[in-house]
């Protein structure tokens, strides 16, 4: 046991440096060919393929397959990224077991769809490290195009565009491009630096010109930029977070899961990074998930995440559940938080039992808490935007704003599910859309 | 229990599953592995006659065609006849015959065609006590260039002589190898009968290429550039065996001439398929090449429940048991109807059913928005592709209209009675009816 281990508060270097990297490994690690060909076999070729309907991004499923199965996987490849450019990183972050794996009639027929999360990644990964970038760009038609936000939406509308031979400016708020790609998914899921490789090789197709450090509403305006462009789309997330309706929420470590996972990614070394002895987070979906697993992993003794509702209405898929619960987080349901206690920082955190209607039933029960992670939701920040729908910016079409000339998707737009994979199609979808405008039917 | 004891041309063995002359029964070590694991007989690999031994490729001598997680569908092979001396291989023969007197030891020959090789080479194997010869008439590559092999086989006048050489010179039972290379299986098979053989077995390998390397530009397998065609075998060859095992049961003069049937059998049921149509008994390489010699344990076992489930006591009972329902297309009932029907409970939904009938077939399959997926039975014509292409066993299956019931394709009530292409008014050539 390391010294560490069992010291009190919020401290670095919990674990040995052996055991932090066995902990942070990929998660899904990439097939060997054999494990392709084998896992390629069980394919059945699907007639109007289910996978299809239930990807996002409509990839072409049963066709890739075949193409690995057939010994060409850089075809697969070339398949899979006409339709989502950022094919390799869904391949990592997909949750693939509630879209394309849930449906296989591999899964209703055996209980074990095909694997084709990791065939994806096995064909995307060759391409790229080939070097390959399949796509070209399009004669020049001299119209420019702002895209806010180089997380996946803004990535997938950028590169489209260019294809189409638009000049592209692609802003970004943060230092590197990639949105959450970059900043806001679990290590073990996209390691060795693939975000930033994937948007190096896709800045390939040329024609983007990216500038970070630039963010909406203190750098750059909407109105600037409507002026400015031809066309502008916004990627631009969901920039704030739900705020704990609690007493003593302010209290020291009371933090937002979506900072800690970004300091984690950003970390040099995870063993310089700070983390609690016992660790509670709050909220039930993938952020939550992503949070608990890693304070785990950095060495955290005791790790509790806490929903307020049941275990069915969570938003961390089946398998984000067991990963948690198999790396040793206690999941707890069912509770809502009522106060947070310590004198000046977090020492415990009380919850209260609720129903399935939410309504409190009186039960209450403290939690030894030396730092928290609300991962209570996200929300759209900023000032003068188009309409918004309830809390996002609404959209008609594809991407369509209630201003002209102002196109919107990803987490930030209304409607579709808040997954990187509906962000690429958002995005994509938007592009063609600013091209048709641009353009006329004709182009 | 079933006694799966066999009485082959008077070799008996205690059950009917042999190994085929091939490499698997090259020597007296592979011999003594295969009947510890249970082999009813071994057709030891084809002996040439006395002097040096021939002699084999030093590449690649097989090729293979897969199907998905590389299961071994079909196998292809440049390989001669023994290529060690003829005395080892008769000293080893005895060795293990005599060790194992319960087993089928069968020799197959392959000398020149002229009656002093034959006259020369038998007296020898009749020494090591085995229990009979096996003539090949099959090898189609390598030993055919030098007038051996499948160049006797694909010329009746040969394989007559050659068989009567051999039934005057020996008092073992004769059995004949024959090659598929051929139009007409019948024509060989009587010419063996003719020349006096015992039986005949088959079939040998097909002549076959089972792929081009597209780099080199050369079939495979590829020996320094360049490749030959070689003798397929293994599961993919089964149902041209089966038939052709069939055009010879069927056949009123070789009626009672015994059969020993070879061609990818893979597991029980092959061997049971084999021997409804008239094999007395098995011969088997490919499955072992591919699995080992355990494979036989589950063939014994296969066939043993099999032949309690049915009540069969003696083999003798499964043998030639789909032999009278062997038929002429022109006599198949027409008058029989049948519909697809699809299980929906077992359906996975995968569509396949839908896209072979939609695209290849008779667009009698209905899809719904919700995958649902049903037989048009007004579309149906009952060609069991759906069948073919599900991957769920049992999930499609064909039920027969019944008996006045009205076809919804036609229009056209079923009728009871048996009716054919002879009788049928579309039949210019038809035969009247009497009135």
């Amino acid at each position: 046991m390391h010294a560490k281990a069992y010291a009190q508060g919020v401290v670095a270097g919990r674990l040995e440096a052996s055991d932090l990297a066995a902990g942070f490994v990929d998660l899904h690690p990439a097939l060997t060919d054999h494990e392709a060909l084998v896992a390629a076999d069980r394919c059945y070729f699907c007639h109007d393929a289910p996978c299809i309907t239930a990807c996002p991004t409509d990839i072409d499923i049963p066709l890739f397959i075949r193409q690995i199965a057939t010994g060409t996987p850089d075809a697969a490849a070339k398949t899979i990224l006409g339709p989502n450019i950022l094919g390799g990183m869904c391949a990592r972050v997909c949750p693939t077991e509630t879209l394309c794996e849930q449906a296989c009639v591999r899964e209703i027929a055996e209980g074990k769809p095909v694997d084709i999360g990791r065939l994806q990644r096995y064909a995307t990964d060759g391409l790229m490290a080939a070097g390959l970038h399949p796509f070209t760009r399009a004669a020049p038609t001299g119209k420019t195009i702002a895209v806010v936000g180089a997380g996946p939406a803004g990535l997938a509308c950028a590169h489209r565009l260019a294809m189409k031979g638009h000049d592209v400016t692609l802003f970004d708020a943060r230092p590197k491009p990639g949105g959450l790609n970059e900043y806001g998914i679990a290590a073990y899921k996209t390691t060795e630096d693939f975000a930033a490789r994937e948007v190096d090789w896709l800045m390939q197709i040329g024609g983007i010109t990216l500038e970070n450090g630039k963010a909406l509403g203190h750098d750059i305006t909407l109105q600037e930029l409507r002026a400015g462009y031809d066309a502008v789309f916004l990627g631009i997330g969901l920039g704030g977070v739900n705020a704990l309706d609690a007493p003593g929420a302010e209290k020291d470590g009371v933090l937002d899961a979506v900072n800690f996972i970004a300091e984690l990614r950003q970390a040099k070394d995870l063993a310089a990074l700070p983390v609690g002895r016992d660790v509670v987070v709050i909220g039930g979906g993938m952020t939550a998930v992503d949070a608990a697993v890693q304070a785990k992993l950095l060495g955290a003794l005791n790790v509790t995440m806490v929903y307020r509702r049941g275990r069915d209405r969570m938003n961390a898929s089946p398998f984000e559940q067991d990963l948690a619960a198999a790396r040793g987080v206690r999941i707890i349901t069912n509770a809502a938080p009522v106060a947070v206690h310590g004198n000046g920082a977090v020492r415990e955190i009380e919850f209260e039992y609720t129903d399935d209607a939410l309504v409190p039933t009186g039960e209450t029960f403290r939690i030894p808490a030396d730092q928290v992670f609300k991962a209570i939701g996200q929300t759209l920040a900023g000032e003068t935007l188009p309409d918004l729908e309830g809390r996002k910016i609404a959209v008609s079409g594809a991407g369509r704003t209630s201003i002209i000339g102002v196109w919107a998707g990803g987490d930030c737009a209304a409607g579709g599910d808040d997954l990187t994979v509906t962000a690429v199609a958002e995005g994509r979808d938007a592009a063609e859309d600013i091209h048709t405008a641009l353009m006329g039917s004709t182009g | 229990m079933a006694d799966l004891t066999t009485d082959f041309v008077g070799i008996k063995s205690p059950n009917p599953f042999w190994l085929a002359s091939a490499p698997p029964t090259d020597k007296e070590y592979n011999v003594r592995r295969a009947y510890e694991a249970g082999w009813g007989g071994v057709v030891w690999k084809t002996l040439g006659e006395a002097g040096p031994p021939v002699v084999n490729v030093n590449g690649p001598r097989y090729g293979a065609v897969w199907g998905a997680d590389r299961r071994l569908l079909g196998l292809n092979n440049i390989e001669l006849i023994t290529d060690r001396p003829l005395e080892v291989n008769l000293r080893e023969i005895k060795a293990v015959k005599r060790d194992y007197p319960d087993r089928a030891m069968v020799v197959s020959l392959m000398v020149p065609c002229v009656e002093e090789a034959w006259k020369a080479i038998l007296p020898l194997v009749e020494e090591t006590g085995a229990d009979g010869v096996e003539l090949n008439f099959g090898c189609p590559h390598g030993m055919s260039e030098r007038g051996m092999g499948s160049a006797v086989g694909q010329v009746p006048e040969y394989i007559e002589m050659v068989t009567r050489w051999v039934k005057q010179n020996t008092r073992m039972p004769c059995i004949v190898k024959l090659t598929p290379n051929v139009t007409d299986i019948k024509q060989p098979a009587m010419a063996a009968l003719r020349g006096g053989a015992d039986a005949v077995s088959l079939i040998n390998t097909i002549n076959s290429i089972t792929s081009v390397d597209l780099d080199l530009f050369a079939p495979e397998p590829t020996i320094d550039g360049k490749g030959a065609h070689g003798g397929y075998c293994g599961p993919a060859v089964k149902p041209i065996a089966l038939n052709m095992v069939a055009e010879i049961a069927r056949t009123p003069e070789m009626a009672h001439l015994p059969i020993s049937g070879i061609g990818g059998v893979t597991t029980w049921r092959d061997g049971a398929e084999f021997m409804a149509l008239g094999a007395g008994n098995v011969q088997v390489c490919t499955a072992a090449m591919t699995y080992g010699f355990k494979v036989v344990q589950e063939m014994i076992s296969g066939l043993s429940d099999y032949m309690d489930r049915k009540g069969m006591v003696a083999t003798s009972e499964l043998v030639g048991k789909a032999v009278p329902n062997l038929s002429d297309w022109q006599h198949l009932n027409l008058n029989y109807v049948a519909k697809a029907r699809i299980n929906q409970d077992l359906c996975i939904s995968c569509g396949r059913c839908f896209a072979a009938c939609e695209d290849t077939s008779h667009q009698a399959i209905s899809m719904s928005e919700d995958r649902t997926f049903t037989v048009k039975d007004d579309e149906c014509v009952a060609c069991n592709l759906c069948v073919n292409v599900c991957p769920v066993e049992e999930c499609i299956t064909m039920e027969q209209l019944a008996a006045g019931a009205v076809d919804p394709r036609t229009g056209r009530t079923v009728k009871r009675e048996y009716a054919n292409w002879t009788t049928h008014p579309n039949n210019p050539g038809a035969v009247k009816a009497a009135e």
